[in-house]
């Protein structure tokens, strides 16, 4: 190895340790940059994580969508939990309420958070909550029940193809998350 | 960085010591514990690879014993999890990877004419650490719970919430693993710009260096990426972190996008080198130049570009939308199109010539057909209508075995046996070299064959257990697969038979070699172009 090549080794170096840095912060970038893109796009089924206000002009009475619901909870959450009725007829643009039930079989107290999935996914940009449970998480004592609220209404600009909207819940115990 | 380079100097110093007493170098363990020839780290990279290969090859000894019948006799199923995510793990990180990073070492000094690589301490310890990842790796599997059983591809929640408490391990071993992989890369790159002999312009370099050039920076790319990713399962699993954990506001598929952004360039940094070695051997056994040389560097590089603009075909039942599907559907299949290139230049290189079959061309030629069934499934997979029939099954297994199999391990053979004579300085025995070429041949599409009907009749993969009307082809495939296992023992025993003895290599050991590596004694001397060598 000569002299000469020496101060060019340590240029090739520094930026290729530098990319390598710069990969390594990328690869984390990507968890900012996939939630950005997924909201902008409405991909994913994730709808908003706040509330909305009503904001259509009109009730679209010549569509009839269907939204399904479902409950689930997640493999180590002891909890009840499911909705008051498994579907409802809308209008776009008429606004709905439906309750929720839970209940903290876990004989401590817990606290649970639900995350919502709208199916399919290019509907998550239309469905609208004004008020819903899983904006908050909520905090049962043992053995207690709660009817929670969900107010929403779908998007009259919804494309026409959709017919039918599922929505899902599903029901995390994040006591020890919180306790930590 | 400073220490780096500093150390360099001190390094460069020795050299010159060295260029006095050319054969000078330490005796016993030192040798190879303290040595920053590239030719030594060649080589104990490559033994570190067949060494690993035979782990891994052993563990799927284990996953074909069980699957030999339908039902379960022989493992756990939780067990049988580990075999296969830990076979997975060693033979892409400890097999293909570690032994085209050998043959870099070995070659590509002097294939570019220079004394060694450019940052030969940096080699020393990017080898040093391979052994202790893999021991990390390898003890957790003797500890209780159990060691990774989320399969190769850690997808989270299995990794995280699910995990059996391996998870710590797996991912110190994967970040020992990286760095390993970007120091290596970093000095496949450093050398190959700045220590060309004088004359070698970019476009003269030999189509190995080129590929391994490219394969470089890919590596430098992904692997931080892969690092991130196991970064974020070990805090996501002991930190209380939720970056894929949906009650904390993550998400399991971001997961899967971060992965495969790393994951499918993976697949070509374990495929590209070996496009450079048949390009280097097919040449020389039809006494031929490449055809297309420069459309052979052009393509390379449009693979290695369009590596990164396709990940998510590895997930096209997450629910993507349907212009998603599009784009990452005609994306991948338009990868075929250079990769076409690359087979019809290797076909009309073999046009006319004046071909010999010795046992490198014979893996060479191998390859090209093998291959090319490997990246014809993989068309077949890409269709994303299709992909829903075959996503998960052992028509994705079959895939990727022939294009890491049949394509990476037998490139990797083809190139052994081509350097072997310049590396021993012994012709190895030709009719043993035969052997393990037929044997390999027939008993890896024995083994790999059936598991596309397997696959196209709905066997998931990674399952313990298989519905009766599977059990013929399974039967055939676990026989294959013992076979196989057992061919490669007749290559340990020809290499060991080479270095001990044969007849004495010429400087020049194939008729058709091109390249300034034969233009040195065989064996290679220990130092070699301490004057860089004139190319016109």
């Amino acid at each position: 190895m000569s002299e000469q090549q020496q101060p060019q080794i340590k240029k090739s170096v520094a930026k290729l340790c530098m990319t390598v840095v710069a990969m390594f912060a990328f690869g984390f970038a990507l968890v900012p940059l996939y939630d950005v893109f997924c909201e902008v796009t409405g991909l994913n089924g994730k709808t908003a994580t706040e509330a909305t206000t009503y904001q259509a002009d009109g009730i679209d009475e010549s569509r009839t969508i269907t939204v399904q619901f479902i409950s689930r909870t997640a493999k180590n959450a002891a909890w009840q939990f499911e909705p008051e009725m498994n579907s409802i007829q809308v209008h776009p643009g008429e606004m709905k309420f439906v309750k929720f039930y839970a209940k903290n079989n876990t004989g401590a107290n817990a606290v649970a958070q639900a995350v919502p999935s709208v199916s399919p996914g290019q509907a998550a940009n239309y469905f609208q909550k004004i008020e819903c449970f899983c904006f908050n998480q909520q905090p049962l004592q043992a053995n207690e029940d709660i009817w929670m609220p969900l107010q929403f209404y779908v998007d009259p600009d919804l494309p026409e193809d959709m017919t039918e909207l599922t929505l899902s819940y599903t029901l995390y115990d994040i006591t020890a998350t919180i306790g930590s | 960085m400073t220490t780096v380079t500093d150390t360099m100097e001190h390094v460069d110093g020795h050299h010159d010591h060295h260029d006095h007493h050319a054969d000078h170098k330490m005796t016993g363990i030192k040798r190879w514990l303290l040595t920053t020839n590239h030719k030594d780290i060649g080589t104990l990279y490559l033994w570190f690879s067949f060494i690993m290969l035979l782990t891994g090859g052993a563990m799927a000894m284990v996953i074909r014993a069980e699957l030999f019948q339908p039902g379960l006799q022989i493992v756990e199923p939780d067990f049988f999890n580990q075999m296969t995510t830990v076979h997975g793990l060693i033979m892409v990180f400890g097999a293909i990877m570690p032994a085209f990073t050998g043959l870099a070492n070995w070659m590509i000094p002097m294939m570019i004419g220079a004394p060694d690589m450019a940052l030969p301490r940096l080699n020393n310890w990017s080898f040093w650490i391979l052994p202790f990842a893999f021991g990390i790796l390898l003890a957790s599997l003797f500890m209780e719970g159990g060691g990774p059983n989320f399969g190769w591809t850690f997808y989270a929640p299995l990794s995280t919430t699910y995990s059996n408490g391996s998870t710590a391990f797996f991912v110190f071993a994967v970040h020992i693993m990286g760095i390993s992989s970007i120091m290596g890369a970093i000095n496949i790159i450093v050398t190959i710009m700045n220590m060309r002999a004088p004359g070698m312009t970019y476009m003269k370099m030999p189509l190995f260096v080129w590929t391994f050039f490219i394969t470089a920076y890919l590596l430098i790319a992904v692997m931080p990426v892969l690092a991130g990713t196991v970064t974020m399962v070990l805090t996501d699993t002991y930190f209380g972190t939720s970056f894929f954990d949906a009650a904390g506001g993550g998400d399991p598929v971001l997961f899967q996008h971060i992965f495969w952004f790393f994951g499918h360039p993976e697949v070509y940094i374990m495929i590209l080198p070996a496009f450079g070695i048949v390009s280097t051997t097919i040449p020389a056994f039809c006494r031929k130049p490449l055809f297309g040389y420069s459309s052979m560097v052009y393509a390379t590089a449009s693979i290695a570009f369009l590596s990164f603009i396709v990940w998510a075909h590895h997930m096209f039942t997450t629910g993507m939308p349907l212009a998603g599907e599009l784009f990452f559907m005609y994306c991948t299949m338009l990868i075929a199109v250079p990769t076409g290139v690359k087979v019809f230049n290797w076909v009309a290189t073999m046009w006319r010539g004046a071909i010999s079959f010795e046992t490198p061309m014979l893996f060479s030629i191998a390859f090209v057909i093998l291959f090319t069934i490997g990246g014809f499934s993989g068309l077949m997979l890409a269709m994303t209508p299709v992909d829903f029939q075959y996503h998960d099954t052992y028509f994705v297994v079959a895939h990727f075995h022939y294009v890491l199999v049949t394509g990476s391990l037998f490139s990797i053979f083809a190139a052994v046996y081509y350097w072997l004579p310049k590396w021993t300085g012994h012709m190895y025995d030709e009719k043993l070299g035969k052997l393990h070429f037929w044997c390999s041949m027939i008993s890896v599409n024995v083994l790999f064959f059936p598991m596309h009907f397997l696959g196209l009749a709905g066997m998931p993969r990674r399952i313990p257990d298989y519905a009766l009307q599977f059990a013929d082809f399974n039967k055939w495939v676990s026989i294959g697969g013992f076979a196989f296992g057992l061919s490669q023992l007749i290559f340990l025993a020809l290499v060991i038979k080479c270095i001990r003895a044969g007849k004495q290599a010429e400087a020049k050991s194939w008729e058709g070699a091109e390249g300034l590596e034969w233009t040195v004694a065989s064996p290679a001397p220990y130092h070699t172009f301490a004057t860089p060598p004139k190319v016109d």
